[in-house]
């Protein structure tokens, strides 16, 4: 599998690889300089970690799977020619989600729903939904007009043009948009715990509070981990599933 | 097979106005022929070609494209049975050359085997090896053969009409030139009706059967290209047509247009006399001397010659150059200036001595549409 990245010379793939690469090393590294160390947090902490860890996975996979479900509709009805005169109106709403710090969202969303796990994952929908509208608006703004001028003349219809051309043009920024939303979830899930939504933020926070060094690196560690696996993933989606002719990964 | 009668287009434009795009165009492509839409930019050209397969709505005016009126046919299925090529190419970077090709096709419902099987034959055409360029993608093939690709993808589904945006502009001149050659040739089986936009004269006068001329949304003038090279109807189409168009028409016209009979000739083994003769009679300065079979070997000048005895094998000197039968004037010209000579004999692809020509024969076949037009004034 890590061949093919290696193949390709694009370094943004490079990129990921060597920082996947690093933090292994990184880790190991760790493992064996402090062993005992590391080996205490595990040995008091791993039934936390297993279960909180879990329940961090499905707070960025709910909340990020959401944003994908809304924010890629929603992009393509902005991309729309008879939307275009409003567009950049619009994606200043979904603007906000970003500009509000996402403490502040978490914080209003306990009035809408409460605490727990719905204000959790709706505080992070929001925070993850704007890179992807924004990337999937741009990506299929970007697509060459000549290209939906020849799938128009030679007698495609509106949806196959969609379909066929631009959402395939589109897709490299697209991506783009999304792996850039998972990192910013993921590293925003912690906060979750705040308002009670759960997830490894227990370990940080809590170690925060008690200056409890050992829970702190328990909750920590895991989520470094967590981001990596993520971006790796995705990078790994984006260099298998864009067509090789629109990849720029790909030779 | 193309008509358009009075068609106009209005734009709007953003303060309130308005812009005449084309003012009430009517011309008609026969079928099987290419007709250039020819201007400088902003001209309504393109604007003329778009409305033909709707791309561009029409204000006013009726369009026929193959006997069908355009109004009554769902713009989808229309563009479906007309073939579309666009300067940029347009090529889908996201699919492979054999999806590409076969883009109509699929729409149009054809079994996929079939489709693919057209895809093949296609690229042979073209000259493109299917074995290594149907599974290749857009960005792995030169511009030169992207605008192929871009050209038989238009005629995927065999359309009848074919309308063209300026579809070799921007290919570098000298693989420019090798595609309108082969599209050409391919035409000349095809047989396709097509509607051409241009602004390169040059290409029109190589391209076209009929050119029609566009001036502010106008049609100027709508004629064949020898027609529009020797009798332009306006100053600006005079002055677009450049102040050397005569010698534009040079490539319209070819050697055995203007070629004199090669009965007058000599072979080796006749005597010096004979020729000196027979050039006195025909009125010639020169005569050709031809091998046992007809091919041309030389020739004498009367005034080398007029006190020689002998056989003609003995005195001739070698032709300077030939000139093939089927060559342009254009070319027939270069070479003449090239080897300084006022005459060239001509040949077949054999190199068989088929006649000669001579600069004042060229010039008076360029000058005979001028005496035309003025024996028609003083008439």
């Amino acid at each position: 599998m890590s061949r093919g990245i290696l193949g390709a010379d694009a370094s943004d793939s490079m990129k990921t690889r060597a920082v996947f690469v690093i933090g292994i090393a990184l880790g190991a590294a760790l493992t064996v300089a402090t062993q005992g160390y590391l080996g205490d947090i595990w040995r008091i902490y791993s039934e936390d970690i297993i279960y909180l860890t879990k329940q961090h996975i499905v707070l960025v996979l709910v909340s990020s799977g959401l944003a994908i479900l809304v924010g890629l509709p929603a992009g393509i009805l902005l991309s729309r020619d008879f939307m275009r005169r409003y567009s950049e109106t619009l994606l200043q709403v979904f603007n906000i989600g970003t500009t509000i710090p996402t403490l502040a969202i978490l914080a209003l969303s306990i009035t809408l729903l409460g605490i727990g796990f719905k204000p959790a994952i709706f505080g992070l929908w929001v925070a993850t939904l704007l890179p992807i509208v924004r990337n999937v608006f741009q990506g299929l703004r970007e697509v060459p007009a000549h290209l939906k001028e020849a799938a128009q003349g030679m007698g495609m219809t509106p949806l196959h043009i969609l379909r066929s051309v631009e959402l395939p043009n589109a897709l490299y920024v697209m991506f783009a948009g999304i792996r850039t939303a998972v990192a910013v979830n993921v590293g925003t899930a912690p906060l979750a715990f705040l308002i009670g939504g759960g997830g490894l933020g227990e370990l940080i926070f809590t170690g925060i509070d008690l200056n409890d060094m050992q829970m702190l690196l328990a909750g920590v560690i895991p989520v470094g981990l967590l981001s990596m696996l993520a971006d790796y993933t995705l990078a790994k989606g984006q260099f298998w599933l864009i067509p090789r002719g629109v990849n720029p990964l790909r030779p | 097979m193309i008509k358009l009668e009075k068609l106009s287009k209005i734009f709007e434009t953003p303060n309130g106005g308005t812009v005449m795009a084309a003012d009430k165009v009517s011309l008609e492509v026969p079928e099987g022929e290419i007709c250039v839409l020819l201007g400088p930019s902003g001209c309504g050209k393109t604007t003329t070609l778009k409305m033909i397969n709707g791309l561009i709505p029409k204000t006013s005016g009726k369009i026929h494209v193959a006997g069908r009126d355009t109004d009554t046919i769902d713009p989808v299925e229309l563009r479906r049975s007309i073939g579309y090529v666009i300067q940029q190419i347009g090529l889908f970077p996201n699919m492979t050359i054999e999806d590409n090709i076969c883009i109509v096709p699929d729409l149009l419902g054809w079994e996929r085997s079939k489709a693919r099987k057209r895809a093949a034959e296609l690229l042979d055409l073209v000259n493109l090896d299917p074995s290594i360029f149907l599974k290749r993608f857009p960005k792995e093939l030169s511009g030169g053969q992207q605008q192929r690709v871009g050209v038989i993808r238009a005629l995927a589904a065999d359309p009848p009409v074919l309308l063209m945006d300026e579809p070799f502009g921007a290919i570098d001149p000298i693989n420019r030139a090798v595609i309108q050659d082969e599209f050409l040739k391919m035409q000349k089986e095809l047989r396709k009706t097509i509607a051409f936009v241009s602004h390169d004269i040059d290409e029109a006068i190589k391209m076209a059967d009929k050119i029609a001329i566009f001036k502010d949304g106008k049609l100027e003038q709508f004629s064949s290209p020898d027609d529009l090279l020797a009798r332009p109807a306006s100053d600006f189409i005079a002055s677009f047509l450049g102040s050397d168009r005569t010698l534009k028409r040079l490539s319209l016209l070819k050697v055995s247009d203007v070629m004199l009979s090669g009965r007058v000739r000599v072979s080796a083994e006749e005597d010096v006399g004979k020729a000196r003769d027979m050039m006195k009679e025909a009125g010639h300065k020169n005569i050709v001397m031809v091998g046992p079979r007809g091919r041309a070997r030389g020739y004498l000048h009367l005034n080398d010659v007029v006190e020689a005895t002998g056989t003609v094998e003995e005195h001739y000197q070698a032709l300077p150059t030939t000139v093939n039968v089927d060559a342009d004037l254009r070319t027939a010209v270069s070479q003449m200036f090239r080897h300084d000579t006022t005459w060239m004999a001509c040949v077949d692809d054999d190199g068989f001595f088929k006649g000669f020509i001579t600069q004042r024969a060229i010039s008076h076949q360029l000058g005979a549409t001028y005496r035309d037009t003025l024996a028609e004034d003083l008439t």
